[in-house]
Order: C-alpha cells, then structure tokens, then sequence
C-alpha cells in the first residue's frame, strides 16, 4: 500500500502541475485573476511530492523487497541508516527527491514570496509548473521509483559498498538542494522576462534563493570533494570526473549570478545579463543532471548506462533551455538599459568577475563535453582531464582570485580614489610569501608558487573592506563577503600546499618493517582480520611517529558480499598542519603487504575555505533576511494603524 | 557613457569573453586530451607513442604477474584481437581482476603501455562505455567457445 500511495501521490502531484501550468496561462493571456488558486495549488503540488518522497523512504526503511527499487538497491543485513540514505542512492530515487526538492521550492515560493509583482510571479510559478510537469513525466514514464515485483524476493542486491558511507546521507541531499534551487531564479527569470518587470525589486525577491542554492552547493561540493577524498582511497580531492564538474557548472553559474544580483538589486543595473546569468545557472544544473542521470560519460560515479533515459532528459534539457533562451532573445533586446556606471566602478569590478566566471564556466563546459562531440562526430574515444583543466582554468582562477582583493574595495558608479592603495600591505604579504617560497623551495612548480603567494596576499586583501571602516558597524552581508573570500585564499592555500608539498610512499612492508615518509616513520605493526554488519576486512596496524609521541593508524581493504565487492578504507590521522593519509593494499607473494602512504601538509584547508565560503553566504543570507525584516516592520505597523 | 552604448560594450565584452574561452579551450583540448585505443589500434600503429591516452580491454586470464619490488605489476590488455603489454606501479583499484574490463591511463613506450592509473569496472553493474560493446563481444565469445 505504501508504494502506491507513494505513486498515487506523484499522479496527483503531476495532475496539479498540468492544472498550475494551464492557469497561469490562463491568467497571463486572458488576465482573469487565479493568484490565489495557482498559490493554493503550488503548495499542495509540493505537499504531494514529499508524501511521494516520505512513502519511499518508508518502503526503504522497512526494506520491503516486493519494490522493485528496494530489491535492487538494499538489504535487510545493511545497517539502518544506509537503508534510509539508499532511497536516493540510485536512479529512481535521486530522481524521486530532484523533482520533491523542484516542486517543495515552487511551493515555497508561492507560498511566502510577497517581494515580487504579482503578475510576474504568477508567471514564475507558471514556468516552475512547466518544469516540474517535464519531470514527472521522466518520473513516470522512465524511472517509476515504486515498480513492484511479483513475487517479492526474499533477499535485496544490497548497496554499492561505496555509497554505504555517511557521505552518502548528507553530500547528494544537498547538491540536490542547490541544484534545484536555482529552478526558482530561472523561474523568476523567465516570468519577469514573459512580464517585462526586470528591476531591483525582482533581484531582491531572486536574490535568497540564489544565495541558499549557491550555500548549498558549495557545502554540496565541498563535502563531496571531501567524501572521495577518503573513500575512493587515491589521496586526491578533485579529479576533474564529469560527474564533478557537473556540480561545479552550476556553482560557476551561479557564483557570477550572486555577484551580478547584486548589481540589479542595488543599482538596477546589469538587467537582461543577470536574467541571462539565471537561466544558464538553472540551465547548467539541468546539463549536470543529464550527465549524470544518463550514464553518458565515462564517469567513475555513472552506476548505469541507460540510453532511453538519456533521450528522455536531452529532450527535457533542449525544450526547457531552448524555450528560456528564445525567450531571451525576443525579449532581451527589449528590456530597458540598467543606470550607467563608469570604467573603474564597483560595477565594472562585477562584470569582469562574471566575465571571468563565465569564461572558466565556458572552458569546464567544453572540456566536460568536448569527448560526447567527437564520439558523436567521428566514433573517436577520448577523455579529458587534469592536464586541461588544469592548465587552461587554473591560470584564470588564479588571475580572478588577484582581482578578488580589488574589487569590492571599488564603490558603485564612479570611482574617484586610488583603491590598489589600500592593498599595499596584502601585496607586500603576497610578495613575503614569494620570497620564501624561493628560498625555502625553490623547485616549486609555478602554479602552486603563484597560488601560495595569490592566497597569501588575498588573505589580507579580503579583509580590507572591513578594516577600512569600524567593523562592528559593517553590515552582515559585507562580513558574509568578506569572509567567503578569505575562505578562497584558505581553499587555494590549501590546493597549493597540497600540490607542492604532498610526500608519498608505495612500498610493500612485512610486520616491522619502517618506511620514512617526509617528517615520519610509519611501522607496519600487524596485519589482522576485521568484520562489521555486513562485511569482513583485512586491517593493517600502522604506528607512525615524528618526534613526539607516535600515533596508530588502521587501514583496511573491506570484502562486501552484497554485492560482492572490495574497498579500500584508507585511515587517515588528522594534525593542525597536515593529514598523514595510510591505505592497505593487496598481499604480497613474499609475505608482505602493499602499503600506500601520503603525508599531505595543509590539505585541510581546502575543505576548511569550502566551509568558510559557504559560511560567508550563510552570514549575508541572515543580515539580508535580518535587513528585510526589520524593513518590514515599520509598513506593518502602518497597515495595522489604517485598520484600527 | 550613455545607457545604449554602455549596453554595446558589455555585449561586445561578453562576446569577447566567450570567444576567448571557446579558443582557450581549443588549444587545450588539442593537445591535452587523451584519446582512448584498443589493443587491436596499439598493434595496428594508430596510437601514437609518448601521449598522453587511455588503453581499454580486458586484463587476460593469467597475464597478472607482480614483479621484485611487489608494489609493480605487468599484465596483459587484450580486445580479442590484439595484445597489449602493460605495467603499473601502484595499488591496483578494488574491482582489477583477471578476465574482467579495466581502463589503463598513461602513455605507450616502445609498444608497451606505461601506466600512471588504472581504472576497473566500478561495480558489478557498472561498465566504462568504451568497453561496453566489448564487454558484450567477450560474452559473445565466450558462449561460442562453450
């Protein structure tokens, strides 16, 4: 009963969309009034997505294998939360809460959004209808989470031994979360486009729901970074997989469109750029969703190849991007100019961010789906990866992360004083941070050297703004502001360090042997067997010491029987200035064992400036929301005046 | 600057901007992209040596064989037609095993596939798409010798 409620649920939820979609149209042509019914309807669309999303989750925490979902993605030996978690650890499912978080977001906006002029916002909530009917549809014709087996299995295929990991809970969530986040700025864009109401007012209203995505997926990518990083066992944190870049599209997108947003709400300026800005950012979250739902990469994260699925979601992708874009070139030409700004301006400073952004964006775009061409074009097979991004983003992220320091020391319209004075001091810091790079390692490759001395000298640049004035009075999004950047120059400390620094050792060792690695000496103590609820293990026992007191690692290589598969659980020992990160291989022959070892000096960084940059948008989220608020307050207390 | 021709310039900066990243990554993806080769295209001349390229087939029964140092492994690719040596210094992934798919990144030295990592088939379900037609001539096969 449970799984058709569950899909019973997503009928009526798409019912209700082809319903919300209709009358809007409806209003919007005929210009009859529906606002209240299409609102009331939003919200119970969104009410029956989550009793769809509840009902799955239900049969996957009951492991009820009669769900042909549940059989092969779960088992009953697998511990409880991975139960739970696996509901979106596969194709239906992830689907399943896409389309909940797209649908609960068009609720929320209807429900709460008061900024906005009520004729847009009607059309918004029309194009949100449009989106979400496209995706039921994929749901029930091409991925029905709630499919039943007769007769019910008595055992699951279990779960990816990969995804059993608490990443697995808390890292797809809230990439979801981001991702479709952005449907309401695309949405919103378009219906301000449809209704020729692009200005301040409709940036303001866009401007959280950017921010939260934007939060969202930069936490989403941090943590995921994060999560391969000690799962997949090969001590990297970013491989530059299609699957990866799918995630950091939309936050390149959406990062320009946080910046240009801000332009439009306080200048009314930048106006058919940000509405560009906000459909490619929704746009990108779709193209990621297509590369990874569809299997069409080589990807080590791609768990299937479906190409009828594929089909389905590269139809659904050129209606939805292709319609927004026709739309803005019918109606972009027509918007009016924004207010003027000069050549050095806090404006100008924003577009050359987001013309960087958009070129960074334009190259991972390219080289992420450059292999898809060719094989399509010429059958040829061929992959792209860290060599080219690398060499041909890197350069430019590190010229964007320079320009970082500079621009929000500009003020709107018109710069009139020498700003790049104020940057003495994190230039002379940068330049300090030269120097000793050179003396101390002179051998440095010359993009970890620039980026030490580029996170050196932003690291104080991102302060400035504060310093200039009394810090205490600083508004909270100026704090927000200030500390994502200086989260960039952690993140990009970190990356350097990581690249430059990194110590590794590949050695078989037998019970007492010592390997040096950089500052350590790793003794291979014992080798013993190990088991869990549902595995078994090879665990070695490590003791590793510099100097002071040593430190015991476990490393194991897990045996999953459901389904049978290996992995590697690396043990990683985590000190203020580095991560010694230890993985146990395969025995050897003569009686040892392979052993992997890495010392990774300031590789926490990069996920401490993750966090931090998610942080300063958390920060300007709340001193926006505190700033509306107490706006809001003084108008209320009017219209309680008039009524008495 | 008057609105309208503050418009033009921002149209023509993006334009610029987007061009400049179409040609950036032009000249990236011309010399930094790895093409992928079977053995059958290593043994017929078309991979070209020193580049950086992808070698996909399956590990053949029996080629597995750890050297001295026992952190070094050599073993063979094949695609049914053709046969690839290949070494590898490193922990091979959890799912490498013989007569099962595996992608090799790296470079070709004097006919012999150096590699830098070796990619296996993720999980049971789970097969590169290079390798997947393959995959299902392996099958094939197989059943024809049973």
């Amino acid at each position: 009963m449970i799984a058709e409620t569950g899909l019973a649920a997503l009928w009526l939820a798409a019912g209700l969309a082809a319903l919300q979609l209709v009358l809007t149209v409806a209003q919007v042509r005929s210009g009859v009034e529906f606002g209240r019914t299409i609102r009331t309807v939003a919200v119970a669309q969104g009410a029956l997505t989550l009793i769809a999303f509840l009902m799955l989750l239900l049969v996957f925490a009951r492991t009820d294998l009669s769900v042909a979902l549940v059989f092969e993605n779960s088992h009953s030996a697998k511990p409880f939360i991975y139960k739970v978690a696996g509901a979106w650890g596969n194709h239906e499912g992830s689907m399943l809460m896409w389309v909940t978080v797209l649908s609960v977001a068009g609720a929320v906006l209807a429900a709460l959004s008061r900024r906005v002029e009520e004729r847009t916002l009607i059309a918004a909530l029309g194009a949100q209808a449009a989106l979400a009917l496209g995706f039921y549809a994929f749901l029930l014709i091409a991925s029905n989470p709630f499919g039943r087996l007769d007769p019910a299995p008595l055992e699951g295929r279990g779960l990816n031994p990969l995804l059993q990991d608490p990443g697995l809970a808390f890292h797809p969530p809230t990439l979801y979360f981001g991702y479709v986040g952005l449907s309401v700025a695309f949405s919103l864009a378009v219906g301000a486009l449809l209704t020729n109401h692009v200005d301040a007012r409709l940036a303001r209203a866009m401007r959280p729901w950017v921010l939260a995505a934007w939060i969202l997926l930069t936490l989403g990518i941090t943590a995921g970074s994060y999560w391969a990083y000690y799962e997949l066992g090969w001590g990297g944190y970013w491989f530059w997989d299609p699957v990866e870049n799918a995630s950091l599209m939309p936050w390149l997108a959406a990062t320009a469109l946080l910046h240009s947003i801000n332009v439009l709400a306080a200048r009314g300026a930048l106006r058919a750029w940000t509405m560009m800005l906000a459909v490619i950012a929704f746009s990108m979250s779709m193209v990621g969703t297509f590369l990874v739902r569809s299997g069409v990469l080589t990807s080590v994260h791609a768990f299937a190849v479906d190409p009828q699925r594929g089909t389905f979601l590269l139809a659904l992708l050129a209606i939805y991007v292709g319609a927004a874009f026709t739309l803005f070139a019918v109606r972009g030409a027509s918007l009016r100019e924004g207010a003027p700004f000069q050549l050095v301006s806090r404006e100008s400073g924003l577009v050359v961010n987001n013309l960087l952004l958009s070129v960074i964006l334009g190259i991972v775009f390219l080289g992420t789906l450059y292999p898809l061409f060719v094989e399509a074009v010429s059958g040829e097979k061929l992959s792209v990866g860290a060599p080219y991004f690398n060499s041909v983003a890197g350069p430019l992220a590190l010229v964007l992360a320079t320009l970082v320091g500079v621009g929000p020391l500009l003020s709107w319209r018109r710069e009139r004083r020498p700003v790049l004075r104020k940057l003495v001091v994190p230039a002379l810091l940068g330049a300090g941070a030269l120097v000793t790079t050179i003396v101390l390692a002179p051998g440095m490759g010359i993009l970890p050297r620039s980026g030490l001395v580029i996170a050196t000298y932003l690291a104080a640049a991102s302060i400035v703004p504060l310093a200039v004035r009394n810090p205490l009075r600083a508004p909270l999004a100026t704090w927000g502001m200030a500390v994502s950047h200086f989260g960039i120059a952690v993140a990009l400390a970190g990356m350097a360090a990581n690249a430059a620094f990194t110590s590794e050792r590949l050695a078989v060792a037998k019970p007492g042997d010592v390997l040096t690695l950089g500052p350590w000496l790793v003794q291979l103590e014992d080798i013993t067997p190990a088991a869990g609820k549902n595995w078994t293990a090879i665990e070695a026992q490590l003791r590793a010491s510099r100097g002071s007191g040593p430190v015991i690692l476990r490393p194991q290589t897990r045996y999953f029987t459901d389904p049978p598969t290996e992995t590697n659980e690396a043990a990683i020992e985590t000190y203020w200035n580095g991560q010694l990160y230890t993985v146990v291989g395969k025995p050897d022959p003569s009686g040892g064992w392979q052993l992997r070892l890495w010392w990774k000096p300031f590789v926490t960084l990069i996920w401490l400036g993750g966090a931090l940059i998610a942080a300063g948008g958390a920060l300007a989220l709340l001193g926006r929301a505190l700033l509306a608020w107490r706006s809001r307050r003084p108008r209320e207390r009017d219209w309680r005046e008039r009524y008495r | 600057m008057k609105p309208k021709s503050q418009r033009l310039v921002l149209v023509v900066a993006a334009i610029i901007a987007m061009a400049a990243a179409v040609l950036l990554a032009m000249w990236g993806l011309r010399d930094k992209a790895s093409y992928f080769f079977t053995p059958a295209e290593v043994a017929s001349g078309k991979a070209p040596e020193g580049r950086a390229m992808r070698l996909g087939g399956m590990v053949e029964r029996g080629s597995i064989s750890r050297q001295p140092d026992g952190v070094t492994i050599r073993f063979t690719m094949t695609d049914g037609e053709a046969r690839t040596p290949v070494t590898y210094r490193g922990i091979v992934p959890d799912l490498f095993r013989e007569g099962s798919g595996a992608v090799a990144e790296g470079r070709l030295e004097r006919g012999s596939f150096v590699a830098d990592t070796i990619l296996a088939k993720h999980d049971e379900r789970y097969m590169p798409p290079e390798l997947g037609n393959l995959a299902a001539e392996h099958k094939a096969g197989k059943t024809l010798e049973k």
